[in-house]
């Protein structure tokens, strides 16, 4: 696990405290360059993305400080504008609650992306689950099995997609556009179009939203379980590196021994797990299961993964910067509520949010370090 | 035959796989069980159509009425739907004729027009769009079919017989009344009066935005904040979470609809206040169940799916040339705008019949 930055390409390695990000000024050619030959090499079943990716780290840490600073401005404007209403504990966690169903789909939607993959179904997908797990049928077993059946449910969609795109041969958009329309289409069957209220005797699920532990809700400790997670997984495992790896140049990480295919059916596994984790979040929120769920998720979340620096033809990419991308985007719709503004121009300041923040990249990425 | 050519045959299966395969089927299973919907208890849907009494309904002349409305996107058009085939199906002198409910015009347009080659007696028709479906109702007409219009009006008086809808600028007095007067007489000086809305842009919306803040001025009052949803549950929850955060004290809300109540509803609930009242919009029959149960919510302002079979008892009389009882005109009146009812702890029990399951 521990491989120190060798082929030190193009940048000054830093050492973040974070470890190993796959951001650079240059980081997708220099990793390119660095994998290919790695790949020609014996082949062995080590991935060879990890020290590529290693290589290049220091500015990933700055543009997680510039989001980290755009969020701290963001909270400047929250307390300039609404003093009494903004810093107040019931504010912070309403915003951490908000994020917190956006936030778990975001996690599984940067694998995906740095796999070099896209999932547009994840809103659908959330919502199908959410009422797969709130039928008469499914509410007859209990709390437990719903959640069980909502996870199944998430991961069963992200498997279908996996399948079509990684043995099928479909380009991921197709293929996830396919599933977020017949996602939809099947969770608005099931639940004849109506909303599906969790029962009293189901209520357990529904604690989870209420339930405070030190002040924060649970679902609050569900969201920071996932992150948490999916940095792990991302950057001190082997799955993680063979993202990376396959994201970044599948053809060499085909050669090193990668089978990028099953690698790829797993990233939208993962995506379709996290969605079905999403959809207990969303069940505990508002008490029900609906097929009006996640509507434009998708891009909510590809936002918040771009906006956090994650490359979209895959190769590079972190977790914890989608999650500030998330908490950002929370933010906002946070802010132009407390002073009374309509959506309309929340959803103008978002856009300039998205095009404000990948000019910055593009900017980092010419600047030396 | 593995020995002859292990290699083309591939690897075979490890005990691992065999284990995720088996446990993925099993999976499979299980959440197959799960897509059952149908309930044993009492909590479907009732029939809603109203009750059979007065001289008209006595069976008359044989009639054919032809229906045709949008495809059910939400439970409100459900209950459109099934309200009027409940009534059609209470006379035995109605030959009932729906069409394959659609949310494409073109698609409602042929279906309509194939009802006027099947030579029905009188059309029921909710369109899509009342502006893009005029033409065909106005076909209708010219070819000496009757037309009820549902709800979305046609543009054009010659495309109807009959218009029966809701009253969303009297959903929103409705609504302003109701909060101004209870606040009135609690004394309340300079109230905080919170607004969620459906989808903006939505002339409906702006409708009842109007005539709840016309009401409130009459009583000296004004909407302290309004935030738009989506008329979902979860957008409903996203706004009322927010706007909980904003306003340290609220005096009263309108959400504009019952089915996206759900979510604020929720919202208020994981926020643990209950320092004001809220009254819903709709009537769906959840929100009744509310207000019968006690809580945030005390009143909801309807726009009710009874206005099908409404529509369905009109076309009806128009086919058999009657009138309306109560009315000293012979024939049915061209226009009906149904009022907004108040339902509240008080008479719920009168309206729970008429709540839709959204």
């Amino acid at each position: 696990m521990t491989e120190t930055s060798q082929g030190s390409g193009g940048s000054a390695p830093r050492t973040p405290p974070e470890g190993r990000e796959a951001d650079g000024p240059d980081g997708r050619l220099v990793s390119l360059a660095k994998r290919v030959p790695v790949g020609k090499g014996p082949g062995g079943p080590r991935p060879p993305a990890g020290a590529g990716a290693a290589a290049v780290r220091g500015p990933g840490e700055i543009r997680h400080l510039g989001l980290a600073a755009a969020l701290v401005l963001l909270a400047g404007v929250g307390l300039a504008t609404q003093p009494e209403n903004f810093a107040t504990s019931g504010n912070v966690v309403a915003i951490l609650v908000l994020a917190a169903t956006i936030g778990v789909i975001t996690v599984g939607q940067t694998f995906v992306i740095i796999g070099g993959g896209i999932d547009l179904s994840v809103g659908s997908v959330m919502a199908l689950a959410s009422v797969w797990a709130t039928t008469v049928a499914t509410q007859s077993y209990g709390p437990a099995v719903m959640a069980l059946c909502a996870i199944l449910v998430g991961t069963g969609t992200g498997v279908v997609s996996g399948l079509l795109i990684s043995y099928g041969r479909l380009v991921p958009f197709i293929a996830t556009l396919a599933m977020l329309v017949a996602a939809r289409g099947l969770a608005q069957r099931m639940s004849d179009r109506k909303t599906q209220l969790i029962r009293p005797e189901n209520d357990a699920l529904v604690a989870l939203s209420t339930t405070r532990v030190l002040g924060l809700p649970l679902v609050v400790y569900i969201f920071a379980a996932v992150a948490f997670a999916g940095w792990l997984l991302l950057n001190r495992t082997t799955f993680g590196r063979r993202t990376f790896a396959v994201g970044g140049n599948p053809e060499a990480a085909r050669l090193a021994g990668i089978d990028v295919r099953r690698h790829t059916l797993a990233l939208y596994a993962l995506s379709g797990f996290c969605c079905g984790i999403a959809a207990i979040i969303i069940m505990a929120r508002t008490t029900t299961g609906s097929s009006t769920h996640g509507d434009l998720y998708e891009l909510d979340a590809i936002a918040a993964v771009i906006i956090g620096g994650t490359l979209l033809t895959g190769g590079r990419g972190t977790v914890v910067g989608s999650i500030l991308g998330v908490l950002i985007f929370t933010l906002i719709t946070n802010l132009f509520i407390l002073n009374g503004l309509q959506t309309s121009d929340q959803l103008i300041a978002k856009g300039a949010i998205i095009v404000a923040a990948v000019l910055l990249q593009r900017r980092g990425l010419r600047s030396p370090t | 035959m593995r020995e002859q050519s292990p290699r083309q045959q591939g690897p075979r299966p490890s005990r691992r796989n065999l284990l995720l395969g088996g446990a993925a089927i099993a999976a499979g299973g299980l959440a197959a069980a799960c897509t059952s919907n149908t309930d044993d208890g009492d909590s479907g849907t009732k029939p809603q159509a109203g009750t059979l009494a007065g001289d008209n309904d006595k069976a008359g002349k044989q009639v054919t009425i032809g229906f045709s409305a949008p495809a059910a996107d939400h439970g409100w058009i459900a209950a459109i739907a099934k309200n009027a085939e409940e009534q059609a199906k209470k006379y035995s002198d109605v030959t009932f004729k729906p069409v394959e409910p659609t949310n494409d015009i073109n698609q409602q347009i042929s279906a309509v027009e194939s009802l006027i080659q099947a030579k029905v007696d009188v059309l029921v028709i909710l369109p899509n769009d009342g502006e893009q479906l005029n033409q065909v109702g106005r076909k209708a007409m010219d070819a000496g079919v009757p037309v009820v219009n549902l709800d979305r009006v046609f543009p054009d008086h010659l495309s109807y017989r009959t218009w029966v809808g809701g009253d969303n600028y009297g959903m929103g007095v409705s609504a302003g009344h109701y909060i101004g007067k209870k606040l009135k007489d609690k004394g309340v000086a300079d109230p905080v009066i919170v607004e969620i809305q459906g989808i903006a842009t939505l002339p409906l919306t702006q409708d009842r935005s109007k005539g709840f803040a016309d009401a409130l001025k009459s009583y000296g009052f004004d909407v302290t904040a309004k935030q738009d949803a989506k008329f979902t549950v979860e957008s409903g929850n996203q706004v009322a979470s927010n706007l909980l955060q904003a306003h340290k004290k609220i005096d009263a809300i309108w959400n504009h609809d019952d089915d996206q109540g759900v979510g604020v509803l929720a919202a208020i609930k994981q926020s643990g206040r209950d320092e004001f009242f809220m009254v819903g919009g709709a009537g769906s029959a959840n929100a009744m169940r509310e207000i019968k149960a006690g809580g945030v919510l005390e009143a909801t302002v309807t726009y009710s799916p009874t206005m099908a079979a409404s529509a369905i008892k009109l076309g009806r009389l128009i086919a058999q040339g009657k009138g309306m009882a109560d009315l000293v005109e012979l024939q049915v009146p061209q226009s009906i705008t149904l009022a907004s009812e108040t339902i509240t702890k008080d008479n719920v029990d009168r309206y729970m019949p008429l709540g839709f399951e959204s």
